[in-house]
């Protein structure tokens, strides 16, 4: 993949130089471009290369199955244990459930604001919508702790409100502003002749929402949705704030919990450069950005269908 | 309702047919831009009514009156009367999905959903509460045939409608129309993006629907009026650009014989 985009981006340079040769200032750019574009990739290049020199070692004293399925995670006893099932079931539980709070309520406002609203009502909510996600993550993280997680304990009648269910909440409404965004632009994207082509035969608004749009727009609200998971997987204040921090693996959503991020986040502080502890930890950093290198790729492949589904 | 409509004797008309459709002294706008002005004609039953003029002079806007397909744009405002079969499709008990299962459409550019064929033709009866699979195949079939696509697409109903060529994908928006067993199709300049063999069989193929259905076509292409057509209406844009009808009359009178002058020198290709 990085080998490919490395080749296009210096195909796609190599073009340009070839149509303007004659003007010096085009070729500055052109090169000033080609040289962010490969700095872009040397960065990912190099964040790879960090993440796997500072993590793998730890597959010498732990190997991966015991890795990846122990439940005991005790960096600090003698010996020490590095299971990192605890932190990948409760980022499993976090994502799912946030994921599912926010698909049925991102899609439905999406629809209303694609094919309902007026435009004067979309300029205004939009980019509403838009600023919802610059909300910083610790300010989400503390209307959780604040509001959200008394209001969770009570209902469940719990001992803590810091539960993954929590954290799931807080992370659907964090995830909310990309799948809004961009379903609604898959939604507009779907031609005016399909609805009224519907419309004319009989069907109602919604009927024409259910049966035409949403199923032309699918792969586009799909890979909506694949964003925001991938921001509800790699989110970390919040779920640090508002998740609970236990170490077992969690039983269900309403226990505390721990997700990748934030043991990451909240062990990294007393590690030792270089030490068994460290290590774990950026090979829990290793696992995470292959989780969401993943979803975006195939956001971005379903992106690409879409485009190529409607060029006709 | 039941005036026949006074016609030449040496038209195709000689059945005497019905008014289906009716306008009187229609007016549109939108918003405060007048697109049709004092539009009165009536619409004869099974045949095959052309309405034509040069562009701009809001014939799309009439013909969408019909099936109140303008009423998704907004501001747009509709006064005089519309009726079809003498009843008015304009007053507030008119329930429009009954109105639109009544008077189909088919657009300029094919519009085929992003689906297979067979579902496709089956979007209209399916929203219009048809469930059983037997019976939407025998009304897919029946609609395919009578569209005359049948034998082309029988072993492609579960492929992309948008795999079709564009002949194909206009004569199935025609089939996807008759599934909802519609007594007027209107046609939006249906063949404007087609090529001539295709357009030829459009053409064929509306000379078969009227045996059943009133069909109402706009169209640019003055000898596809003249060829298709029994009744033909030549709207104009008057100085504040307003459509207004110049001329209504049997297809044959009005090509051979207009009463107008600016109607002969648009059709002899003067102007527009």
């Amino acid at each position: 993949m990085l080998m490919r985009s490395i080749s296009a981006v210096i195909a796609a340079a190599g073009k340009a130089r070839g149509l303007r040769r004659q003007r010096s200032g085009e070729r500055f750019i052109e090169g000033w471009i080609l040289l962010a574009g490969i700095l872009a990739i040397v960065i990912l290049l190099g964040i790879v290369f960090f993440l796997i020199r500072e993590g793998a070692p730890i597959f010498l004293h732990t190997n991966p199955w015991q890795f990846f399925s122990g439940a005991k995670w005790y960096p600090v006893s003698e010996p020490p244990t590095f299971g990192i099932l605890p932190f990948l079931v409760s980022t499993m539980i976090v994502t799912i459930v946030s994921t599912a709070i926010a698909i049925p309520i991102g899609i439905a406002c999406a629809a209303y604001l694609a094919e309902v609203a007026s435009p004067r009502v979309r300029n205004m909510v939009k980019p509403l919508v838009e600023l919802l996600a610059g909300i910083p993550s610790v300010v989400m993280g503390f209307i959780g702790l604040m509001l959200l997680s008394p209001l969770v304990q009570s209902t469940f009648n719990l001992n803590t409100g810091l539960t993954g269910f929590s954290a799931a909440i807080m992370l659907s409404m964090m995830s909310l502003p990309i799948i809004i965004s961009v379903s609604e632009d898959a939604l507009r994207a779907v031609p005016d002749d399909f609805k009224q082509a519907s419309y004319a035969l009989g069907a109602t608004r919604w009927e024409t929402i259910r049966h035409v749009s949403i199923p032309a727009a699918l792969s586009g609200i799909t890979a909506a949705v694949m964003l925001g998971v991938g921001r509800a997987i790699g989110e970390t204040m919040t779920v640090l704030m508002v998740a609970g921090g236990a170490l077992a693996v969690p039983q269900s959503p309403t226990e505390p919990m721990m997700p990748m991020t934030a043991a990451i986040a909240s062990g990294i502080g007393n590690a030792v450069r270089g030490g068994l502890q460290y290590q774990a930890l950026f090979a829990i950093g290793l696992v995470l950005f292959f989780i969401t290198l993943g979803v975006n790729l195939i956001a971005s492949r379903v992106l690409e269908r879409q485009k190529r589904r409607f060029a006709r | 309702m039941s005036v026949n409509l006074a016609v030449s004797n040496d038209s195709k008309m000689s059945r005497n047919n019905r008014v289906k459709l009716r306008t009187e002294q229609l007016n549109l706008y939108y918003g405060s831009f007048q697109a049709l002005r004092d539009v009165t004609l009536e619409i004869p039953e099974k045949a095959i009514t052309a309405i034509i003029g040069p562009s701009g002079c809001g014939k799309s806007s009439f013909l969408r009156v019909f099936n109140r397909m303008n009423d998704l744009i907004s501001n747009v405002r509709v006064e005089g009367c519309v009726g079809l079969d003498g009843i008015s499709i304009y007053q507030e008990s008119i329930d429009i999905v009954d109105l639109r299962k009544k008077v189909g459409m088919v657009f300029q550019k094919p519009n085929p959903f992003p689906m297979s064929v067979f579902e496709n033709v089956a979007y209209g009866p399916r929203r219009h509460g048809m469930k059983n699979r037997g019976k939407l195949e025998e009304i897919v079939e029946r609609s395919l045939r009578q569209a005359a696509l049948w034998d082309e697409v029988k072993d492609k109903l579960a492929n992309s409608a948008l795999a079709l060529s564009g002949g194909q994908q206009q004569r199935l928006c025609v089939a996807r129309v008759l599934a909802v067993e519609p007594e007027v199709i209107l046609m939006d300049e249906p063949c404007s993006a087609l090529d001539p063999v295709a357009t030829l069989k459009i053409e064929d193929l509306m000379r078969v629907l009227i045996e059943d259905y009133t069909v109402v076509i706009v169209t640019h292409n003055m000898q596809q009026a003249a060829r298709v057509s029994d009744m033909a209406a030549f709207l104009m844009m008057a100085e504040d650009r307003a459509g207004v009808l110049v001329e209504y009359g049997a297809t044959s009178t009005l090509f051979t014989n207009p009463r107008d002058k600016r109607t002969e020198d648009y059709i002899t290709g003067r102007f527009g």
